[in-house]
């Protein structure tokens, strides 16, 4: 399955990805009016940076997710095509999820679930905003063995 | 403290309905422009330190920002304007030369906006590019005068050798060094897909760039820095630089803090040393000078390479090229006073050389003249702009052209003239690590190739409208060009007829 890759190579380290996630997540047209009352933005993307180097971090799909084997309540599921996704209305936030992803891409959302990337698969756009955001190309939604 | 007497040139405008604070404009700012104050959630601006490069701008995800010119003014004076007073202002706050970058921006009448191109009505018809044949290929170097047949009555290969290119561009000299080494991969790969060349400059070619060397013309400059055997024998033609549009009869001074790692290996040079091309070749004092560097470096290729020669446009250019023509050069290539450079003397950039436009137009008729136009080919650079550009320097005379500048500009490059600072926010001119990685020759590269291949339609397009099917029948074509608003002088060095003639 297509899943998205960063490349810390061209990473910049600007955090639009950041942005663009959060933004995606809205589901408005216009950013500025979607995120302009935000403190805070809550992404599910997030950039990791130390001594001039970074990346960004998100849900990676595992093949054999311990998120979704950890979860109580069946709300974190894999389909068919190897999206995980969350049903918020099972999400119990016990976090089980958070403390055993290895790559930390699961994280607490405002409305009591948790939240993680989905790959943009319920967004308007339909395809991962934080790529199509990235100004050098460090992030890039590919096929890969 | 003393007293600031200069007032920033621009103001960034900031809208903070659609500022989120996203603080991207400060990450992105190499100049410390952009400040974020958490007492407020609010981004504040330094705008002294602007120096209009348009990267938070454009990396701004809400369209927040935009650069404005300052609306500070001093008493209105035609003679003494704002940047004059400014320059003065600088210099005895400094006590020295003005520095400046990319091409002179000066005021001074742009020929080839002034020439006007034919096309066909009834008589000799059109060709629509699109249904038919359109022949770009350049081949670069000297043509012989005669057949010669060999004894048994066939035709014998006399032909000197040549520079195939897919149309009539070349990215022209930029030194590894002076640009960063992205900005080198880019320029590399898309000459190699393109089916052209770019050029190393004078800093030598970075050891991973060898495997592009049937794309890359090699120059050998002043300083010789980075020049050995392999080096002259990787590339598809050499070049012997005299002189630079942007600064004729200057050297170039790359200051030692640039001479670092893959830089200082590439140049040959210890690391820290400044690396100093002297204004002259110091073994060329006369054309026979010339022409012994000329056959030292086809000694040394096996007579397998062209050779070019490039020289700034300057008063003499027609007898300089005359005698270049004579020293065994297979290419001249001559750069005009727009061409642009990482680092020049204000004074030099603005006030020295001529057009390239009328350059081009007296080499051309002086080598005809002459009978030795055959014996070479004519590059022509500084501010070649688009298609049009091209076309018009080819109908002129020109094989083919060196374009720079707006190769850069491709690459991101917003013409903010700061080259000589090496905080390129663009990850151009620069070294810094951090800020060369901003250019991903992924993306630069291909940029580079959308460029050249719209220039290659608009050239057909423009070819087309003219009756023309084969760029070699364009070549020196001057009646194909009419000028407006120009004097009988400026016509008659052009070879041109006015408008309406």
């Amino acid at each position: 399955m297509k899943r998205v890759y960063v490349n810390e190579k061209w990473c910049l380290g600007c955090h639009l990805c950041e942005y663009y996630c959060a933004f995606a997540g809205t589901n408005e047209t216009d950013m500025a009016r979607a995120l302009k009352a935000t403190i805070k933005i809550n992404p599910k993307i997030k950039i990791e940076e130390k001594d001039g180097v970074s990346f960004a971090v998100s849900c990676r799909h595992c093949k054999e997710p311990l998120c979704v084997k950890g979860c109580i309540t069946g709300a974190l599921t894999i389909s068919a095509d190897g999206v995980i996704t969350i049903n918020h209305d099972r999400c119990v936030s016990c976090f089980t999820c958070i403390l055993s992803c290895p790559y930390g891409a699961v994280s607490p959302s405002e409305d009591g679930a948790v939240q993680k990337c989905e790959l943009c698969v319920k967004t308007a756009k339909g395809q991962p905003a934080c790529v199509s955001g990235c100004p050098n190309g460090a992030i890039v939604f590919e096929e890969r063995g | 403290m003393a007293i600031n007497f200069l007032y920033p040139d621009y103001e960034v405008a900031r809208n903070c309905d659609r500022c989120i604070v996203c603080r991207a404009c400060e990450r992105q700012c190499a100049n410390e422009v952009h400040e974020y104050v958490d007492t407020l959630n609010k981004m504040v601006c330094d705008d002294a330190k602007c120096v209009n490069c348009h990267r938070c701008v454009s990396l701004c995800p809400t369209r927040a920002l935009k650069i404005v010119k300052s609306g500070n003014t001093y008493k209105e004076n035609m003679n003494w304007s704002g940047k004059t007073i400014n320059e003065v202002y600088r210099q005895a706050g400094s006590g020295g030369v003005l520095l400046s970058s990319m091409g002179n921006p000066e005021e001074y009448p742009i020929y080839f906006d002034k020439i006007l191109l034919n096309a066909s009505q009834v008589t000799n018809p059109s060709i629509d590019p699109l249904r038919e044949p359109m022949e770009t290929t350049v081949f670069l170097g000297a043509k012989p005068h005669n057949i010669e047949r060999g004894e048994d009555g066939r035709i014998k290969n006399n032909l000197p050798p040549q520079l195939k290119l897919s149309m009539p561009v070349m990215f022209s000299a930029m030194s590894y060094g002076s640009i960063s080494y992205n900005a080198h991969e880019s320029l590399a790969r898309a000459a190699e897909e393109l089916g052209i060349l770019y050029n190393t400059g004078e800093g030598g070619l970075h050891e991973d760039f060898y495997r592009y060397g049937k794309n890359t013309v090699v120059q050998v400059a002043s300083g010789r820095f980075g020049v050995h055997p392999q080096y002259l024998n990787s590339g598809a033609a050499v070049e012997i630089k005299m002189g630079q549009g942007a600064k004729p009869g200057i050297g170039g001074h790359l200051p030692g803090a640039k001479i670092v790692g893959d830089i200082s290996r590439t140049r040959m040079i210890p690391e820290g040393s400044d690396a100093i091309s002297p204004a002259p070749h110091h073994d060329i004092y006369s054309i026979e000078d010339l022409r012994q560097l000329v056959y030292s470096l086809k000694e040394a290729t096996d007579y397998k390479k062209p050779v070019i020669v490039k020289i700034a446009a300057v008063h003499n250019v027609a007898a300089i090229a005359s005698g270049i023509a004579r020293s065994g050069a297979d290419i001249i290539s001559i750069d005009g006073f727009r061409g642009g450079t990482g680092a020049a003397p204000t004074r030099i950039r603005d006030n020295v050389g001529i057009p390239i436009e009328l350059a081009l137009a007296s080499v051309d008729s002086r080598l005809r003249e002459e009978g030795i136009r055959d014996d070479v080919s004519i590059i022509v650079g500084g501010s070649i702009r688009s298609s049009a550009d091209i076309v018009r320097a080819v109908a002129l005379g020109a094989d083919c052209v060196y374009v720079a500048t707006s190769a850069l500009l491709a690459l991101g490059c917003h013409l903010c003239r700061s080259c000589h600072a090496g905080k390129c926010n663009w990850g151009i001119a620069t070294q810094s690590p951090e800020l060369v990685k901003r250019l991903n020759p992924d993306i630069g590269y291909k940029r580079l190739v959308n460029l050249m291949t719209a220039w290659q339609h608009e050239i057909k397009e423009m070819m087309g409208g003219m009756g023309i099917n084969s760029i070699e029948s364009l070549k020196g074509n001057r009646l194909m060009l009419r000028g407006v608003g120009l004097n009988e002088k400026e016509l008659s060095i052009l070879g041109i007829k006015h408008a309406g003639e």
